[in-house]
């Protein structure tokens, strides 16, 4: 199987004609995903991509024409929330939105909506999720992956390649990796995907990628410890020594009044029993310490 | 972006909120005339308030309450002699003091847990909000505004009853309440706080007293995200408290944070950039700088890149990380030997470059002479050392800058 992105994931890329959309789309398609359609508003009839992606007007047409049923979005920020929202009107299930920049309260209302269409929202400001050898879905660099069963979920992008990365050179092959998006108001948190990677019947490890700020972490960690016994996990947690009151990059990494530290995240996840690396080439040892035999 | 206490206030009262008076003044003399004016109005005492875009202005005596415009002027000129939390006050807000019978806290945010906006009111006002979720967390009340709907009636209704303002401030503290929630909704702000907000007593224009309720103190942050659509709230970004190097790291486009240590980094990726800063600490470092380059990252924005870290002059060691995706390896590379032609001073650099055109880049840094690392651990521990050699042999110049 694999979770969110997988053989049965038929593509409509948002924003296909842009630059950013059409250097991925051809990286996603070269890796093998399922790339239905484009949507660009004005440009419907076209082909892209060498004439291997027909271009639609709308999410709906597109739906309706191809069967489409997950959607990647490179719109940039200010249309970004209204591109969100045209895909969850359309019936999709899935949405990636790989957007950075946009406004929290126009995610706070898109995520309302989304959830009331009971579609699936991951981003914004998200690398999206690769199912190795099946799909990818977002800018992940294909070629840090490596097939098997450990799921991967993460806050960041390229600290994720990063450990991906080790995973893959130490012989320990992914399930899926999601990344859910480095800003404070995301569609799907860690616990979710917690969920999600416990009842796939292929994932049998997880590793845990966080940031400080919030406390996405702590409740993953806490659900962990009641769901997850016998799981072989790993976690990392990025800003040991981030300072106190300032935005590291990600709008949602920020430690505030003392609380979303490191430190707070660490020892929320060692309680759990969930050891936590001191970088990430030590994931790989770690998961083998609790006994995962990939 | 953190805006002023005045520039907060305007906000509220454009949302149709209660907030006395005041002026803001830059000298002593003209806090002297802001006071006679606000004593000519009716005030039988002022205020004088630092702005600094930190909190604790009352413990670090940036607040001060005058009787007469003589005792203003000088309280304003001590409180322009400041330093708070290090920022050297230079400017201050001249009103009315109000005569506090009572003070509440009142404050909304947007809250990444729950994904709403969360209003909080608490009877504990006047002091630190923290403070009071520590010692005393049952004082505050929470609810949930719809995003939006914004604050309904009713449920303001609840919080006015939750902290005793039931009674005749009822209709003013669900006027205020949901104000507090459109302003944040029209500025697009990640908090709006009112700390306090009090009942005042004033006199009536037939003399008999009156109590009514005003928004004393306001503390407002916008949404960075969100500043292009309001290009009048960019406006209120105060210049005077920004770093020089901030705000040039900010025009490049780079995310830029600087520390006191001696190693720069150069980073693509604000989680990866987190994670160098930890290993070279945790290899016994210790940082100089946050700095994320970007996804995609050309030449020229590593250049600029270089010119913030070697800006900084404890800086004695470079390490740059980058994990190729969208960003090219060669492009960082040409960027490197670009930057390294024109820079003031030599410093050690240790580059660690993977992932897309990492072969390329290798060959070209191999070209160039730069020390290279295959491991994030391994550079992290190679910039290291190359601090400690070269706080051991002292600061060099570079040869090639200085013809």
């Amino acid at each position: 199987m694999s979770i969110l992105v997988g053989r049965e994931t038929r593509l409509v890329v948002q924003g296909i004609t842009g630059r950013e959309g059409e250097f991925h789309s051809r990286a996603m398609l070269d890796y093998g995903t399922r790339i239905v359609a484009g949507v660009t508003p004005n440009k419907g009839g076209q082909q892209t991509l060498d004439g291997r992606v027909p271009v639609f007007d709308t999410v709906a047409e597109a739906v309706r024409e191809t069967g489409a049923n997950t959607s990647c979005i490179y719109v940039p920020a200010a249309g970004a929330p209204d591109a969100i929202l045209e895909a969850a009107g359309a019936g999709i299930e899935t949405i990636f939105c790989i957007t950075e920049g946009i406004p929290a309260l126009d995610m706070l209302r898109a995520v309302a909506v989304v959830q009331a269409a009971g579609a699936r929202l991951i981003g914004p400001n998200c690398p999206g999720a690769t199912s190795p050898g099946r799909a990818k879905v977002g800018i992940i660099p294909g070629s840090v992956h490596r097939e098997g069963g450990a799921g991967v979920v993460s806050r960041s992008g390229t600290l994720t390649y990063e450990a991906v990365q080790a995973m893959t050179d130490a012989g320990i092959g992914q399930s899926t990796c999601v990344g859910i998006g480095g800003d404070p108001i995301i569609g799907t948190t860690f616990l979710d995907v917690l969920k999600l990677f416990a009842a796939d019947p292929e994932t049998d490890a997880i590793v845990l990628i966080g940031e400080i700020g919030g406390s996405a972490e702590e409740e993953a960690a806490a659900w962990a410890a009641e769901h997850l016994r016998g799981v072989p996990m790993a976690a990392f947690i990025a800003g040991r020594t981030a300072p106190e009151g300032r935005r590291m990059g990600h709008a949602g990494a920020i430690i505030s009044g003392g609380s979303g530290t490191a430190a707070d995240k660490i020892a929320a996840l060692e309680a759990a029993g969930i050891r936590v690396a001191g970088s990430p080439t030590e994931i790989p040892a770690i998961l083998r310490a609790a006994g995962y035999r990939a | 972006m953190k805006i002023q206490e005045a520039d907060a206030k305007s906000l509220l009262l454009a949302q149709g909120l209660p907030v006395p008076a005041w002026e803001v003044v830059r000298s002593a003399p003209e806090a002297r005339a802001a006071a006679e004016r606000a004593f000519a109005a009716g005030a039988s005492l002022v205020v004088v308030k630092a702005q600094v875009l930190v909190g604790g202005r009352g413990k670090a005596g940036g607040v001060k309450v005058a009787a007469d415009a003589g005792a203003a002027e000088a309280a304003a000129k001590a409180i322009l002699a400041l330093e708070i939390k290090g920022i050297p006050v230079r400017k201050l807000l001249v009103g009315p003091a109000a005569d506090i019978a009572r003070e509440y806290y009142l404050g909304a945010i947007l809250d990444r847990v729950s994904r709403r906006i969360v209003v909080m009111a608490s009877a504990e006002g006047g002091v630190e909000i923290e403070e009071v979720a520590k010692v005393n967390p049952g004082a505050i009340h929470r609810l949930e505004a719809h995003p939006h709907l914004g604050l309904l009636d009713w449920q303001a209704r609840q919080l006015a009853f939750a902290v005793g303002l039931g009674g005749p401030h009822l209709r003013d503290f669900v006027q205020v309440a949901k104000g507090l929630v459109a302003t944040m909704l029209a500025n697009d702000a990640d908090l709006v706080e009112v700390n306090p907000l009090a009942i005042v007593r004033e006199t009536a224009a037939d003399g008999s007293p009156v109590e009514r309720l005003a928004c004393l103190d306001a503390k407002i942050t916008l949404d960075d995200s969100a500043l292009f659509r309001h290009p009048a709230l960019e406006a209120l970004r105060d210049l005077d408290e920004e770093d020089p190097v901030d705000r040039q790291a900010r025009d490049e486009g780079i995310n830029f944070i600087k520390l006191d240590g001696s190693i720069g980094c150069m980073v693509n990726g604000a989680g990866l950039a987190m994670t160098t800063m930890d290993l070279v600490k945790r290899a016994g470092g210790e940082p100089a700088n946050f700095l994320d380059i970007g996804g995609g990252a050309r030449a020229d924005k590593v250049a600029a890149a270089m010119r913030l870290i070697l800006a900084d002059p404890q800086v004695t060691a470079i390490l740059v990380n980058i994990f190729g995706g969208i960003t090219r390896g060669d492009e960082v590379a040409r960027g490197l030997i670009e930057a390294r032609a024109v820079q003031a001073r030599d410093v050690p650099m240790v580059v660690r470059i993977v992932g897309t055109n990492a072969e390329e880049a290798a060959a070209l840094l191999e070209a160039n002479h730069f020390a290279t690392a295959s491991s994030l651990d391994d550079a992290a521990a190679k910039a290291v050392a190359a601090a400690g050699a070269a706080a051991r042999t002292g600061p060099l110049t570079n040869p090639a800058a200085d013809r």
